[in-house]
């Protein structure tokens, strides 16, 4: 298999942490156990700290670099989920955080003393349609004071830091839905009156759902202007896009390699039963849709690190990777047969967590509603 | 103090490797290049020291073009600055050859230290760290499973096969490091773009002022007479023990010369 070469050094960088941290590791901390020996070596090597400036501690990576990295740890057989919230939050503190946000968490951020994971967007009421959140802040004399639910904040519990929108603004007295809504970003450890609630899923995931119970957060917690947020949250999507591609494509490339490994030396009726077209077809198709995917991803990652428009391409990324790795994995599974569904073999655990893209974190459907309004220029479908 | 470690870029440890039909040499497209794993623990060593003493970690290595993938592994794990010695003319080397070109790409550079690691694993023989001393006429410390520095002397302990010698000497030497040594660190991602930018400089024979009669297959005192595939896995023999399962293992074993 021929995938995209550039970057070898990183590559082989990220794999030599990722080598010890195998299937047995990954699948024994299933059903939802934190991988947090993993993390905190791709801490210390430097990986997680990628996107952080060099001044503020980090490695001053562009957004093609930090890609390739989260696409090796799921090529590897990893779980890059469990850390790739970092790196797409990432984005709405640098971009909009003041200077002294920046000089107070991101070298924290970067020695690994802090964890950003928690970002937390989505409500029980209020997912695709992200303007109709309730949760509000509310301007107090010492602060912000928070009330209202958050749910799929994946890593609650694994995270120091978190990063809130919430209505700043009812929605009946804004001029457009996107206005009234902010951005907060705070220390989430011991915070009276918030709770954090495990929410078990078909994949390990960790993802919880959050109450904020008259939760106070200092004024320094505001991240830019308020009521700005919803443009803040939007800048960072693009990137998230671009991120989740990488992973899926790295999810895609395990899954076939282990499924062609397989069909060359699984024999049945006298000869390996990659020689059948109705297993090779399906692998050779999947890995095409992978390839495309890939370059696809590369375009959008330029476009985004030369500070270009790449919300067509991102979408689109993230639409086809999830689309090719899905295919993969299935394609894989059938190949394995029975074994495809044996725990020791990480096809099924594969096949649950790269499921997610497709849905998350936006689902492929509001990516084709995108790209036909916006791109081809058809009427809203939704 | 300046340290040398040097490395070789040896084939993937769990390739399938094959020799060239025409000269018996390893067929290097035959296989993905990585750095000789004991290498990265010399280059961990080097590093240590330098960095509790000061001064500065120069990778070497000779090897056709593509061995500047592991100068440049080196230099992501965090060494200063590389040397590759790169030419045709060394293409079939043995370690007699390898070692007379190592020499001459070290000598004259003023090095406090050059640490190897103690074997390749394609070639397995363990001895150019030696004859690299000798070349240069300095101590040689080999086998080291610990190493101390204190101003000029070098103490090692050297592992024997009853356990280990504590041996001295005064730089400049040369150390040959075993896998006990260390954990070597993995390249961080700040390593991995500062060694895009960090100086390798690339020599070849001239540059050496080093004969081409000296090196290379034609210069090497041993050669590949011939060679075919290992055979495949012969089934296993079954003892079945009758009261007699002891001797019959101790029979088998002195039949296939083990005792």
């Amino acid at each position: 298999m021929r995938f995209e070469s550039m970057h070898d050094e990183l590559r082989d960088g990220v794999r030599a942490v990722c080598e010890k941290f195998d299937g047995p590791y990954w699948r024994g901390l299933e059903p939802d156990g934190y991988p947090t020996d993993f993390v905190d070596a791709l801490t210390a090597a430097g990986y997680l700290a990628a996107l952080i400036p060099e001044e503020y501690g980090g490695g001053g990576a562009t957004l093609t670099e930090a890609s390739v990295i989260l696409e090796e740890i799921a090529a590897s057989g990893g779980n890059p989920s469990a850390c790739h919230a970092q790196m797409y939050i990432m984005g709405t503190l640098l971009r909009h955080g003041s200077e002294p946000q920046k000089r107070d968490y991101l070298p924290r951020i970067a020695s690994g003393e802090l964890r950003l994971q928690a970002f937390g967007v989505t409500e029980p009421g209020a997912g695709s349609e992200t303007t109709r959140i309730r949760t509000r802040a509310e301007r107090t004399a010492d602060g912000w004071r928070i009330n209202g639910q958050k749910i799929w904040t994946s890593r609650a519990m694994h995270s120091d830091l978190m990063l809130l929108l919430a209505r700043t603004t009812p929605y009946e007295q804004c001029a457009k839905p996107t206005d009234g809504l902010s951005t907060f970003l705070f220390d989430m450890r011991d915070l009276p009156g918030l709770t954090i609630k495990p929410i078990p899923t078909m994949m390990n995931h960790n993802t919880t759902e959050v109450f904020f119970d008259d939760v106070v957060i200092p004024p320094a917690a505001l991240v830019g202007e308020e009521g700005r947020g919803f443009r803040y949250i939007l800048d960072g999507m693009n990137a998230e896009r671009i991120l989740i591609a990488s992973e899926c494509i790295g999810d895609g490339r395990f899954v076939l390699e282990r499924a062609i490994a397989y069909a060359n030396e699984r024999e049945v009726f006298g000869r390996p039963i990659g020689a059948n077209q109705g297993v090779q077809f399906p692998l050779a198709r999947a890995y095409a849709q992978l390839r495309a995917a890939d370059l696809v991803r590369f375009e959008a990652a330029r476009l985004y690190d030369a500070g270009e428009k790449c919300a067509e391409e991102a979408n689109m990324a993230k639409f086809l990777a999830s689309e090719a790795s899905w295919a993969a994995v299935n394609a894989a599974l059938d190949t394995h047969g029975g074994f495809g569904f044996a725990v020791e073999y990480d096809i099924e655990r594969k096949f649950r967590e790269t499921r997610l893209y497709q849905v998350a974190p936006i689902n492929n459907n509001l990516v084709l509603a995108y790209l036909g309004q916006h791109v081809l220029g058809l009427p809203k479908s939704y | 103090m300046k340290v040398a470690v040097c490395v070789k870029q040896v084939p993937d440890t769990w390739a399938e490797k094959r020799l060239r039909a025409e000269d018996s040499l390893l067929d290097r497209e035959s296989a993905d290049g990585v750095m000789n794993e004991l290498d990265e623990y010399a280059v961990e060593q080097a590093l240590q020291i330098v960095e509790a003493a000061g001064g500065e970690v120069v990778v070497v290595s000779m090897g056709p073009e593509r061995a500047a993938e592991t100068v440049r592994k080196a230099l992501s794990m965090g060494a200063d600055s590389g040397i590759h010695v790169v030419d045709d003319a060394l293409r079939g080397s043995d370690a007699i050859a390898t070692a007379t070109a190592l020499a001459a790409a070290l000598k004259g550079r003023d090095f406090d230290l050059i640490v190897f690691g103690s074997e390749s694993t394609d070639a397995r023989m363990s001895v150019v760290p030696a004859m690299v001393a000798e070349i240069l006429g300095i101590a040689q410390l080999t086998f080291a499973q610990k190493v101390l520095v204190d101003g000029s002397a070098v103490t090692i302990e050297r592992v024997t096969d009853y356990g280990f010698d504590t041996v001295t000497a005064s730089t400049p030497a040369v150390i040959s490091v075993v896998e006990k040594i260390n954990e070597p660190r993995y390249p961080s991602f700040k390593g991995i773009m500062a060694a895009k930018k960090k100086p390798v400089e690339t020599i070849g024979l001239a540059e050496l002022s080093l004969d081409p009669g000296v090196v290379g297959s034609r210069a090497s005192w041993s050669v590949v007479a011939d060679f075919s595939a290992r055979p495949a896995k012969a089934a296993g023999v079954v003892v079945s023990d009758a009261g007699d399962g002891g001797v019959k293992i101790a029979d088998f074993l002195a039949e296939q010369k083990f005792i």
